[in-house]
């Protein structure tokens, strides 16, 4: 399947992409004579589960039909941030976002990580107390943190909280015609409601990473002292030592693509919404797990790529 | 931009549309706006050309051709799910056309991007089927929104958004959130909000749906009023005939004492502002004045004026 076909795009309405509506995709779709690829704009809502009727109408391909909908989901996102980039606007709209998204997780990221520092050090330390090797707790507990557990959970937890409540508040409000009425009067929706709330999760999520990491340190550090009855100075300097300056920025890089992901999947899933209020229960189910099972795919291949670009031993 | 043969042929298609039973009264329009003066009052509102659209395998609408002048209403006729609601998402290019084109104040809008289409947005109104009043802001807010986007001075926006609020009599309701309204006034509310900016063109898509009679009979008033007193187009969707009846039967005047009242038609004058198009499985099946529509002898036309 070429480029072209692919552009060719599933866009039956007026999208808001602006690349599609050109004549040259026009012509290109007439010429071609079929109707074959085209879903609904994600802006558009429609009275109908159209979806459901497009795929009996038309056995669509349906890899490429994963393939379009990973492409419109980036292009959705990416140009949510060339648009707040080129003509900056709404900063009231992302402080907004930023407090609901990240000030409103905060509760439950230190919950999550200071148990998750808990939990591992509880199951480890019996472990490596039969090596013999438990001085090197701290070491292992901030590292399994700062690597995996912290971005992969803050994110999931992220997704449960925010994915869920994005998708389902751009589903009503595709459903309900808001998208359209914001379009009817002017407003572009991806540089209303998408941009803020990508640059909030941008900025939230990382640090977000950061505070689970720290508190699930703290978490460990508590149980390894309290229930294990370790040195505590020597539960700290092992985390000290264990960690490296490239492990944290790999740490950091993570939820920005995280969030990234997130925020792009939800808001498709909430723009693209048909169906009255059934078709918001399913899009926002969407949301959530596809949301999930990117974050963790995408965690193995960045823990690959980090590994290759910060020239870590294997 | 327009150059005038383009108006020539507008025109002559304009009457070719509003087939053979209403040529009189096209006449009589087109004669009305020839002694006009100001040549761009004959470059119609909006023009639909051949337009074309299917769902799937569904046509929707197959091939409409139509023209609203300036100043006049069209009145939209049709049962659910004729393609009434998606005639005028296409005028506001929120869905594109299979083929055919459109035309708005003259500009074919058919291919342009969603940023062109943003400059001919303000230019017109939408006054949605179920209000799409924004849930999460009040009802200052939703009527202020186009002013907000635009960095409005806040001083200049609460006295715009007072005027349009008095202007559909809601203005105790300011503060309140859409959830605490009732049908009626959150179309209302939607009315004042698309009429923010005073746009030239104004599409209501079943205005009076589900409201009680009395409601119902004060947007058609306002509709009139717009019509008459404000010099705006607009297409006017509906199912209900005696919104049909107010439309094409009153006209508003401003009296000596400066009140806004509204009179019958009658003998000496006719409302010729005021044009009807009846849709039916993606056709046109009737156009032209309310006359004709009752004469017609047509069994659908007489079905749905009669309900039986
Ligand atoms: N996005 C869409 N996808 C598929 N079908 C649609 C879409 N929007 C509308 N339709 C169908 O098009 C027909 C016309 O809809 P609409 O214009 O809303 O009718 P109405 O005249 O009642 O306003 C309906 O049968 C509706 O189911
Ligand atoms: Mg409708």
């Amino acid at each position: 399947m070429d480029k072209v076909e692919l552009s060719i795009s599933p866009f039956k309405c007026a999208s808001i992409n602006p690349s599609i509506n050109t004549s040259n995709t026009r012509k290109q779709r007439e010429r071609s004579g079929n109707n074959k690829y085209r879903l609904t704009s994600p802006a558009v809502s429609a009275h109908h589960a159209f979806s459901i009727h497009f795929a009996r109408t038309y056995r669509m391909n349906t890899l490429l039909q994963v393939l379009l909908e990973i492409q419109e989901t980036f292009l959705l996102a990416t140009r949510a941030l060339v648009r707040i980039i080129r003509r900056p606007a709404y900063f009231a709209e992302i402080l907004t976002q930023i407090d609901r998204i990240g000030v409103g997780s905060l509760s439950i990221i230190l919950l999550t990580g200071f148990f998750t520092g808990g939990v591992l050090t509880l199951q480890t330390v019996p472990t490596l107390k039969s090596f013999g090797t438990q001085s090197v707790t701290g070491q292992l507990i901030a590292l399994s943190l700062v690597r995996e557990l912290g971005p992969v959970l803050s994110a999931l937890m992220v997704t449960a909280r925010v994915g869920s409540a994005i998708s389902a508040e751009l589903g009503a409000m595709s459903v309900s015609q808001q998208i359209d009425a914001m379009r009817a009067l002017g407003t572009d929706p991806i540089r209303k409601l998408v941009a803020p709330r990508l640059i909030a999760l941008l900025i939230s999520l990382p640090l977000l990473t950061v505070l689970a990491d720290i508190i699930g340190i703290m978490g460990g550090w508590i149980v390894a002292v309290s229930l294990f009855q370790q040195d505590s100075s020597t539960f700290l300097n092992s985390v000290r030592n264990g960690i490296t300056g490239d492990d944290v920025i790999g740490g950091v890089i993570k939820p920005i693509v995280f969030g990234f992901l997130i925020c792009a999947i939800s808001c498709r899933q909430g723009l693209t919404t048909e169906g009255g209020t059934v078709g918001v229960g399913l899009s926002t189910t969407r949301a959530v797990v596809l949301s999930a099972i990117m974050v963790i795919i995408s965690d193995f291949f960045l823990a690959k790529a980090l590994q290759v670009v910060l020239n870590v031993p294997t | 931009m327009v150059s005038t043969d383009f108006e020539l042929q507008s025109a002559s298609e304009s009457a070719s549309a509003e087939t053979a039973n209403a040529t009189v009264s096209d006449a009589a329009a087109d004669s009305t706006f020839a002694e006009v003066d100001d040549r761009s009052r004959t470059v119609p509102a909006i023009e639909f050309r051949d337009v074309h659209l299917t769902f799937g395998e569904r046509v929707i609408l197959g091939g409409i051709s139509f023209v609203v002048q300036k100043g006049e209403t069209k009145i939209i006729l049709g049962g659910s799910g004729t393609g009434k609601s998606t005639l005028i998402k296409i005028i506001l290019g929120l869905l594109k056309p299979d083929s055919g084109r459109v035309l708005v104040d003259g500009e074919d809008i058919t291919d342009y991007t969603e940023e062109q289409m943003m400059s001919v947005r303000h230019k017109i109104g939408m006054i949605f089927q179920e209000g799409a009043l924004f849930d999460s802001l009040s009802v200052y807010d939703n009527v202020a929104y186009r002013l907000h986007e635009q960095n409005v001075d806040e001083a200049q926006v609460e006295e715009e958004v007072r005027r349009m609020l008095r202007f559909v009599n809601l203005e105790d309701a300011i503060e309140k959130m859409p959830i605490e309204l009732s049908g009626g006034m959150r179309r209302r509310v939607g009315i004042a909000r698309a009429l923010v900016g005073a746009p030239s063109v104004i599409l209501f898509d079943e205005p009076t749906a589900g409201l009680d009679p009395p409601t119902a009979r004060t947007i058609c008033e306002l509709a009139i009023k717009l019509r008459d007193l404000e010099d705006v187009s607009s297409i006017f969707v509906t199912h209900e005939m005696n919104n049909l009846t107010y439309l094409t039967g009153e006209y508003a005047v401003v009296d000596d004492s400066g009140e806004v009242i509204l009179e019958q038609e009658g003998e000496k004058l006719c409302l010729i502002n005021t044009k009807i198009m009846m849709l039916r499985d993606g056709e046109i099946i009737f156009s032209g004045t309310d006359e004709l529509l009752r004469k017609s002898d047509d069994r659908y036309i007489q079905t749905f004026i009669h309900g039986k």
